[in-house]
């Protein structure tokens, strides 16, 4: 346990600043929250390991000092899933866009839900793909534009949280990159989880989507956080109806009675000792 | 004490070797003619402690074991040939990030899901150029099934002493076929084990391209914090787009290959000191060659043969020799023609000739008796 005060530059990388992001970019203040969580969970530089893919957000280990994989796009979690399995007693965590995470990425998310292995999956949704500029993602909005849906887009969008938890992570949430304490709350709680958890992080391409749909500056694209996000508990109180063009933010679903991967096989390997 | 003999599936034979070779990860999908491979090793490395895992396609397998081996892991994946084409994403990737790792391909034929499961030499030249870009790659074409086990030891070891993914290159009839295999104690065989740097944390780059020499990959976890990217990189392992670092990176990943083949090099010749023609085969076509050198110098034509172990990179300098004093080269091969052509590059002097024959059949030593005499008259 480390128990020294905080400081974002015993983190950083600095000598790799300043970052590729666009300023008013929403992935800086997710990293912030990300090292600040990392400190209060009290985890050595070393045994902390990130996997990315490929995109804006998959930049974010370069700038960390701790073991870091930038990968191919859509498979950070594969890389995860090898490096877990292999040091379990390792923290793992994975950096994901929404596009490398659920259209590139979407079979090993939700095969490593089903796993229920013990890493954190943090989404960075900005519902587009904002390093090839700006075309449409599995989490865009009906109806919004995109360089690649110019007429708006009429594929139905993911939601990041359902099909986690439908596909067995056992801890999911939701916040935005204008909730920055509440984020990094959140990043704690996933991290401490056992199991596979997935924190989707709505944040905000002014550059390549908001500048499509009305929201052309970064104060415009944190209001729509600040506006859109509905509490978990005071959803259950709004109709269908009111909550259209809105998601939810909380810690939506936990379950600790689903077995972890990695001890699973632990345990089937100190069975086979016995034999 | 008495030899370990066993009857053994050349598959079977791959997971011995890389037991002995002291893989303790493997991640795969099951694909035809390989799957053997993962069913021996979901056995083995559990029982031995060690990771198994069956991942949700090729890609995902590829992945795992890079991942596994930036733990410090010796990785292996097996598949065939849709499942290599999947691979070839990651293997670029291990590549540019000089990961060590063993793919096995028990080759099929092909294009596309092609003929599951008959025989093919179709994959020769994915192996060396199935990625994108420039770099260079480590291929084995074991041709019996003790020497698959062998050829396995010897691919994890090159896979760690060069920091290189190597393709074990075989085919579905070494794959399916049973023989004799001697089984080798761990003291009988040389195994190359990952190592931590010899230079503390502070002072260790994870690449380094202008010594010559080969920088050990440290283990993550172990308190070299380094970064991993497939974006060109310099010594340290960040990105860059200078001029002089991206000439360094791309001479360094052939380089280290190539400016090490006599190290890397391995082939047979078989009854070359006399010979008027030479045979070039691999893998299993190199069983039916040697029948038909016995057919045509019972018949009088004295025939040998160069048959290459490690493919790629490709043997040209023994070719080369060879053909200055051997005039007509002939190449058998189960595909359309692929180490043909670099035959014909090393071979320049000599009339070179082919057969090549892709029916799902083995080519018999009668099809290349055949040949041989139709050779001999020309």
């Amino acid at each position: 346990m480390i128990k020294t005060k905080f400081n974002y530059d015993y983190y950083l990388r600095k000598n790799t600043l300043p970052h590729i992001w666009c300023p008013g970019c929403g992935d800086g203040i997710i990293l912030k929250a990300l090292l600040r969580a990392i400190h209060k969970c009290g985890y050595s530089k070393d045994e902390v390991v990130i996997t990315s893919g490929i995109g804006c957000a998959s930049r974010l280990p370069g700038y960390v000092d701790f073991n870091t994989i930038h990968t191919t796009h859509g498979r950070a979690l594969t890389f995860a899933i090898g490096m877990k399995m292999y040091k379990p007693k390792l923290k793992v965590i994975t950096i994901s866009g929404d596009g490398d995470a659920l259209a590139i990425g979407g079979n090993h998310f939700i095969h490593a839900a089903r796993r229920n292995i013990d890493i954190t999956l943090i989404v960075f949704n900005n519902y587009t793909y904002g390093m090839t500029g700006g075309q449409y993602s599995p989490t865009q909005p009906l109806d919004s534009f995109a360089t690649t849906t110019p007429f708006g887009s009429i594929e139905p969008p993911f939601d990041v949280c359902n099909l986690a938890q439908a596909a067995g992570a056992t801890w999911v949430g939701r916040s935005t990159s204008y909730h920055a304490v509440q984020l990094e709350k959140f990043i704690v709680d996933a991290l401490n989880h056992t199991g596979f958890s997935v924190l989707d992080v709505i944040t905000n391409c002014h550059i390549s989507y908001g500048r499509r749909n009305k929201m052309k500056s970064p104060v415009d694209m944190i209001k729509y956080q600040k506006e859109k996000a509905v509490p978990a508990r005071s959803a259950e109180n709004m109709s269908p109806e009111e909550l259209i063009g809105r998601f939810k933010t909380g810690v939506l679903f936990e379950a600790k009675d689903k077995p972890e991967f990695c001890g699973e096989y632990h345990k089937k390997l100190e069975l086979l000792k016995t034999k | 004490m008495s030899k370990n003999i066993k009857l053994m599936q050349g598959n079977e034979a791959i997971a011995e070797g890389a037991v002995i070779a002291g893989c303790d990860f493997f991640a795969g999908y099951p694909i035809t003619p390989s799957s053997e491979v993962s069913e021996f090793l979901s056995s083995r490395l559990p029982k031995m402690g060690k990771a198994f895992l069956q991942m949700e396609d090729e890609i995902a397998a590829m992945g795992a074991i890079l991942g596994a081996a930036l733990g410090g892991a010796k990785a292996i994946t097996a598949t065939s040939g849709p499942g290599m084409s999947l691979k070839q994403e990651n293997i670029g990737y291990a590549s540019m990030c000089e990961i060590p790792c063993v793919i096995v391909n028990v080759m099929r034929g092909g294009p596309s899901t092609g003929l599951p499961t008959l025989p093919a030499q179709g994959d020769v030249m994915q192996a060396k150029w199935g990625t994108h870009g420039d770099h260079a790659i480590i291929a084995i074409t074991p041709s019996s099934v003790n020497e698959s086990l062998y050829e396995t030891i010897r691919a994890f070891n090159l896979a760690i002493k060069y920091r290189t993914p190597v393709v074990i290159l075989t085919d579905e009839i070494i794959g399916h076929m049973r023989e004799k295999v001697v089984i080798p104690d761990k003291s009988e065989v040389e195994v190359i084990d990952v190592k931590l740097p010899d230079v503390p944390p502070e002072k260790y780059n994870p690449y380094n391209y202008t010594s010559g020499k080969v920088t050990p990959l440290a283990p993550m976890g172990e308190g070299y914090r380094y970064h991993v990217t497939g974006l060109i990189h310099g010594e340290t392992g960040f990105p860059s787009q200078k001029t002089d670092v991206i000439q360094n990176a791309q001479n360094w990943l052939i380089d280290k290959i190539y400016k090490n083949i006599k190290d890397i090099e391995k082939f047979e010749e078989f009854q070359t000191d006399d010979a008027d023609i030479l045979i070039v085969a691999y893998g299993s076509t190199s069983r039916s060659a040697r029948q038909a050198i016995s057919m045509a110098r019972a018949a009088g034509i004295k025939v040998g043969m160069f048959r290459p172990i490690t493919i790629w990179p490709f043997p040209e300098e023994q070719i080369s020799n060879l053909s200055k004093k051997i005039k007509k080269v002939l190449v058998v091969e189960m595909n359309m023609g692929q180490v043909i052509l670099e035959v014909q590059r090393a071979a320049c002097g000599s009339k070179i000739y082919g057969l090549h024959i892709v029916n799902g059949e083995p080519i018999t030593p009668d099809n290349i008796f055949a040949k041989i005499k139709e050779v001999s008259e020309n």
